[in-house]
């Protein structure tokens, strides 16, 4: 099967030169079959890492350990359901992934662009294939998903207990679908940079790309918070950490992008500008997967190795230097068709909105890559944490936040004072009751947080009037009742009210956010069996310890041997709230000292325990303490006397005594108001970027050009 | 297995060839229609490589009307935002009327240009 593997591999690098030249070829010499032979190279490719990707995941699922990267990822004692996902936390699989993924995109994005911009999508082929050819030649001479081994170990080292959670099923297949898709508009931008094609029609084709780009990148970048707080035994859920920066930075970009993109359509305007967005967007990705991949800054995230980073910098540097040269050379194609006509439009609210995505996007940057960039200067890497991320980055969300709400209810080209006057009206007043209704609940001094929660109210009443108007109008011309009116209304401006959904959502997420972060109650102590502790206004006593043995007992479904935990009753004056069972997992490793040992000799992992709810968090991890004197007297003996097959018998013995002599275990104890928002809030954020997305059905379509061909022709007799 | 391996590899590049080469045997099978075409594209290139008095080549004048029609297709969006943000209130009528009418008037244009460029 590995052979199989190697040559899918060999086969599609050949198609991928292949069909580098073919497209040049035809797009140069007029020759539209090589084009057209050249695309057909990508469905070819995508045919073939199929196979390829399904023979490394068969490997995976049945256990076939002469594969070196089975053998390094996954056991016997991995869980099936966590088997299938350990595809990806290798380097080897993820790049096999990501050259996959990228294959299905592009084979979609050229056929549906088969019978348009032609040269475009000639140069588009040539730059998709040459992003798989370089993932493909990674996979060949540096990390081969199909290397073997013989005879084959006769067991693995098993999946980073880290990564056995559901989340993380999904995490990076969504977030490796958000990278390969900023490279489409990445390739028909250089493709109509190249082709001289910088008109509106390269960007209606890709607009849609660019949107699930965004949605998938952020369904991801959601993903894996949800999966560091709910997972991970450090009780939050963003730490700036270098991994999520990367995925982080091409969302703003793009998410700037999908907003200039709007000016551009209508205006003529911010070529420049929307061109450059697109090439930094897939420069950025291309650039999150080289933080991930080469292992080049410490991340929890990172799981490469350090072997990949020339060959990143190498396609990084001539990402850069040609976006460069490509736009400087093409600058008289994209001079913009009109200005501005008032500073009080919906144009300068957007061009105001893409400078502060751009500069939190620098900020991040900044500080992500600000560790390579001191090692250069100084030869000394410095890094820096979260205050400082903070500092720079909370007044921009803020003005971000208050953006979002003054956009919907401006108009594009020009508003007068007066209509400004009007339509501020509620948002303003939205905002300041809720300012006054904070005082005088008496809340702890946070300004940024108490702004936060304004600039929310100012957004909540804005897209609420657009909502009411708009169904008003609705109703008023149909005389339909306000359910129907309101669908009506969704379904003919698709666009329009499912950004004002996503909005709305990105209030709700803040909310979260400045909630959670600024009144945060936390604990971390040790306590025996029947001692309590208070965090914020919750008492938490620890009931009794918990352990359980072997993979197929955890309760967390994880694999793990062992796992000791303890039972938590949590209430609040007097009265019962919940009942929280956190525990910590200890699995089996290669290289363990002695029988005994190696079965709960790998990384523990903890497994939090929390009661979530609309208002407040209560959230509990445990570190219970492996090392005590009598827990370690049975591993001794058992290293000592018991044979591999038998060694689960001082597992059991250490569960037992566990339970009987409990020694004082840490507790990390957090109580936090709102957190729940967050994921409301990027739900919130995804269903309007679905509703935005969905393409509007070709009757209303039809019909709609129709009456604006009408109006048009209406307007020219008047004329 | 290996020679199974090896059955299913020549399968693949086969098909991989047959997928790859189709539009090229397609164009061979036509050989008049491909050269006619090949041959009228090169004049339009040469055409085009003598200067601006023969006018644009073919493609670029295919892509001009493309560039009119999305132009045509955005400010038709245009014209029916506007309206709706008057419907909405964001736009008082006197307003609305004078982009409208602006809205209207770079309509037209448009659509002049596109039957100009149809009818040459």
């Amino acid at each position: 099967m590995a052979g199989l593997g190697r040559v899918c591999l060999l086969l599609a690098l050949a198609v991928c030169v292949y069909g580098i030249g073919a497209s040049l070829y035809g797009v140069r010499s007029a020759r539209p079959e090589f084009s057209a032979s050249g695309r057909r190279c990508v469905y070819a490719l995508a045919g073939i890492l199929t196979i390829a990707f399904a023979v490394l995941e068969i490997a995976f699922l049945r256990n076939d350990f002469a594969f070196n990267t089975v053998a390094d990822t996954s056991s016997r004692t991995t869980p099936t359901f966590y088997r299938a996902a350990a595809v990806w936390s290798s380097q080897e699989g993820s790049l096999l992934l990501w050259a996959w993924l990228l294959s299905l995109w592009s084979s979609l994005a050229l056929f549906l662009t088969r019978r348009r911009l032609r040269d475009v999508a000639a140069y588009a082929t040539s730059v998709l294939l040459g992003f798989a050819g370089f993932f493909i030649s990674l996979m060949i001479f540096y990390a081969n998903p199909f290397a073997t081994t013989r005879p084959a170990p006769v067991e693995g080292a098993g999946l980073d207990p880290l990564l056995r959670f559901p989340t993380m099923m999904i995490h990076p297949p969504m977030l490796y679908s958000g990278y390969t898709l900023c490279t489409i508009p990445l390739a028909f931008g250089i493709g109509a940079l190249l082709a001289r094609r910088v008109d509106a029609d390269w960007i209606k084709a890709i607009r849609r790309f660019a949107f699930a780009a965004w949605l998938f990148l952020g369904v991801g970048i959601l993903l894996g918070a949800r999966w560091s707080y709910a997972e991970l035994g450090w009780g939050g859920y963003w730490g700036w950490d270098a991994v999520e920066n990367a995925s982080l930075m091409p969302w703003l970009t793009g998410t700037a992008f999908l907003h200039s993109l709007m000016i551009q359509e209508k205006r003529g305007m911010l070529k420049v500008w929307n061109i450059s967005l697109v090439l930094a967007t897939g420069t950025l990705a291309i650039m999150g997967t080289f933080l991930v991949r080469s292992g080049i800054l410490n991340s929890i995230h990172a799981f490469g190795g350090a072997t990949l980073g020339v060959p990143f910098v190498i396609l990084i540097a001539v990402l850069i230097g040609g976006s460069i040269y490509l736009v400087v050379s093409r600058r008289e194609m994209l001079r913009s068709e009109h200005r501005i006509d008032s500073l009080l439009s919906r144009e300068s609210i957007f061009i105001a909105n893409n400078v502060v995505l751009v500069a939190l996007c620098f900020v991040i940057f900044w500080g992500t890559y600000f560790p390579l960039i001191s090692d250069a200067l100084t030869g000394h890497e410095a890094s820096v944490g979260p205050p400082w991320f903070d500092r720079y980055t909370v007044p921009l969300a803020l003005v971000l936040v208050l953006l979002s709400g003054i956009g919907p209810v401006i108009t594009w080209r020009r508003a007068t004072v007066a209509n400004a006057r009007r339509n501020f009206t509620v948002p303003v007043l939205s905002a300041l009751i809720t300012l006054v209704a904070l005082l005088a609940a008496g809340l702890p001094q946070k300004p940024f947080a108490i702004a936060m929660f304004c600039c929310a109210a100012f957004v909540l009443g804005s897209i609420g009037q657009e909502f009411f108007r708009g169904v008003s109008a609705r109703r008023a011309m149909a005389g339909e009742a306000a359910p129907v009116a309101l669908l009506s209304l969704v379904r003919r401006n698709r666009r329009r009210y499912g950004g004002y959904i996503v909005h709305l959502g990105i209030a709700v997420l803040f909310v979260g956010v400045a909630a959670s972060s600024s009144f945060q109650h936390a604990s971390e102590l040790g306590l025996s069996p029947g001692q309590s502790t208070r965090v914020g206004a919750y008492t938490v006593r620890y009931v009794r310890p918990t352990a359980t043995i072997t993979p197929k007992n955890d309760r967390a479904h994880t694999g793990s041997t062992l796992s000791l935990g303890a039972v938590l009753a949590v209430s609040k004056h007097g009265h019962h709230v919940a009942t929280l069972q956190p525990s910590e997992g200890f699995y089996a490793a290669a290289g363990g000292q002695g029988s005994v040992g190696s079965l709960i000799a790998g990384q523990p992992v903890s497994h939090v325990s929390m009661d979530a709810g609309a208002t407040r968090d209560i959230w509990s991890a445990i570190a219970p303490n492996i090392e005590a004197p009598e827990l370690r007297r049975i591993v001794s003996l058992g290293n000592r006397t018991l044979p591999p097959e038998d060694a689960i018998v001082a597992i059991a013995a250490i569960a037992r005594t566990y339970l009987q002599h409990p020694p004082q275990a840490q507790f990390h104890l957090i109580v936090s108001p709102l957190v729940m928002w967050i994921w409301l809030g990027g739900l919130i954020v995804f269903g309007g970027g679905l509703i935005a997305i969905w393409p509007a059905p070709s009757a209303v379509r039809r019909r709609v050009a129709v009456r604006a061909r009408t109006r048009a022709a209406r307007g020219l007799a008047r004329a | 297995m290996s020679i199974l391996i090896a059955i299913f590899t020549l399968a693949l590049v086969a098909v991989v060839v047959l997928v790859v080469s189709a539009p090229l045997r397609a164009s061979r099978r036509r050989p008049d229609s491909g050269s006619a075409g090949r041959g009228a594209e090169a004049k339009a290139r040469e055409a085009g490589a003598d200067g601006a008095a023969v006018g644009p080549s073919p493609p670029a004048q295919a892509a001009k009307h493309v560039d009119l029609e999305a132009a045509r297709e955005a400010k038709y969006r245009e014209i029916r935002d506007a309206e709706l943000d008057y419907r909405t209130g964001k736009l008082s009528r006197e307003d609305y009327e004078a982009i409208d009418g602006e809205l209207r008037a770079e309509a037209i244009e448009i659509l002049n240009r596109l039957e100009a460029d149809e009818e040459g």
